[in-house]
């Protein structure tokens, strides 16, 4: 069973629909327990990270997150559920992440260059790294697929657990790797074929 | 790099996909759930459906057939029609939309898209322009293009950005239904007010008025349109292939 964690942010509805279709029994909830026993973890998000990092905190779920992950649980972070691994973030403010990936998490506006739009939004193709090519989640994805961002503040300083970048005048990250805690900046949820094949290589982990 | 998106829009009254020529005359295409299903599988970028039933009955089937729709297909999905409040973008949302594109409802009361993007996020909220000219001037219209409501457009939008809105669509009236190409003049103003990204509607009639869109304004994001795709008069996949060999970035 594959836990959604629902701790009252963003579009569940899609994910789950998404995991249906791919065959993957899933769960949407917000149940300490439920989460403890699931056999993997996908952690969503939409909206601010300051807002959503407090929303985590109620009933304890981050730090039940953080030691599922590390006794080895698989677990993806979405957009802005991939935003939290990291130790800290930019928007609005200082805000402490999860911790679970090195790095951190600023504004795009200061490394996109001028014309480019903010928020980015649209399709854009992976670039993965070299990392990447290994990694399990991606056994189903080729080099330029495309996938579908919006987002506004991207993770920095993360080459150890790059897995795949994409180009928007400069280079972005598209998606993270460590150990058996992943994270995907796009919306696989809403990426068509590609991103399907990515969350079924995620629930074959 | 990023891509230029096609964007088909089904327009559903009373459960079933609708095509107005101008606004009017409206005639019964298909099944919205079949035909969001064969556009996303079939190289869409994007799906819009807009809810332009009358009554409340009919808006209860609207969400009915949102959340099949939703549950069948893994591309955006953006909602429109009858959105007036915070409740009303709640209520799609629940349904499985990811964006909601305000129109009449944000004239009404222009604080709609302030309070809705501070709860969902800018991403979520997208404002959809009906422009037609008056006097020479870019006028906001209202209620599906019926009501001339006096605004100017630039302003309006500038204005609508100002208070998070994270899309903007742009449906020109004048060249709406008349299948002779994109009112670029319109988009241009309208790109060099706002920095967010730009959606052209109104006027396609063949995979030319496309490529031109995105080759005269490249800031231009995206290219929507109904009744060419639905009627089966070009596939989304032709108008890929064609844009892509004029050197115009699409996801094929």
């Amino acid at each position: 069973m594959t836990v959604i964690v629902d701790y009252g942010v963003g579009n569940l509805f899609s994910l789950k629909s998404s995991l249906k279709y791919i065959g993957v029994d899933s769960i949407v909830s917000g149940d300490p327990e439920t989460i403890a026993n699931a056999d993997r973890i996908i952690l969503p998000g939409v909206g601010a990270f300051s807002d959503a990092r407090e929303k985590l905190r109620v009933n304890g779920l981050d730090e039940l997150v953080i030691g599922q992950a590390k006794n080895g649980k698989p677990l993806m972070g979405i957009c802005l559920g991939m935003q939290m691994l990291f130790e800290r973030s930019y928007e609005y403010g200082l805000t402490q992440g999860l911790g679970l990936i090195k790095g951190e998490v600023r504004s795009i506006s200061d490394v996109v260059p001028k014309g480019y739009k903010i928020p980015h939004i649209g399709w854009n193709s992976l670039r993965k790294s070299e990392y990447g090519r290994k990694s399990e989640v991606f056994k189903y994805t080729s080099e330029g697929d495309y996938v579908y961002f919006v987002h506004s503040f991207a993770a920095m300083d993360c080459e150890d657990s790059l897995i795949a970048a994409t180009d928007y005048g400069t280079l972005l990250t598209a998606a993270v790797a460590h150990d058996n805690v992943f994270g995907m900046q796009f919306h696989p949820e809403k990426s068509g074929e590609v991103g399907l094949r990515i969350l079924k290589a995620f629930c074959e982990i | 790099m990023i891509t230029k998106r096609i964007i088909p829009c089904l327009d559903v009254r009373d459960g079933r996909v609708v095509k107005g020529v101008n606004f009017e005359g409206l005639s019964d295409v298909s099944s919205p759930v079949e035909l969001g299903r064969y556009y996303s599988e079939n190289g869409a970028d994007e799906l819009v459906f807009y809810d332009i039933t009358a009554s409340s009955e009919g808006r209860s089937l609207f969400s009915d057939i949102l959340r099949k729709v939703a549950e069948q297909i893994f591309i955006p999905l953006t909602v429109g029609g009858a959105i007036n409040t915070v409740e009303d973008f709640d209520r799609v949302l629940k349904c499985g939309a990811d964006k909601v594109s305000v129109n009449s409802g944000a004239i009404r009361d222009p604080s709609l898209i302030y309070n809705a993007a501070k709860k969902y996020g800018d991403q979520c909220v997208v404002l959809s322009a009906d422009v037609k000219r008056v006097n020479g001037c870019f006028t906001v219209f209202a209620k599906g293009g019926r009501e001339n409501t006096g605004l100017d457009a630039i302003e309006w939008i500038k204005r609508g950005v100002g208070s998070g809105a994270g899309e903007i669509v742009l449906n020109s009236i004048d060249t709406d239904g008349v299948k002779g190409g994109f009112d670029l003049e319109m988009l241009e103003a309208v790109c060099d007010a706002v920095s967010v990204p730009v959606i052209a509607s109104g006027g396609a009639g063949s995979a030319k008025d496309f490529i031109t869109l995105f080759k005269a304004i490249p800031r231009v994001d995206a290219g929507l349109a109904a009744s060419i795709f639905h009627f089966g008069e070009l596939t989304i996949r032709d108008l890929k292939t064609e844009l892509r060999a004029n050197g115009i970035p699409v996801r094929l």
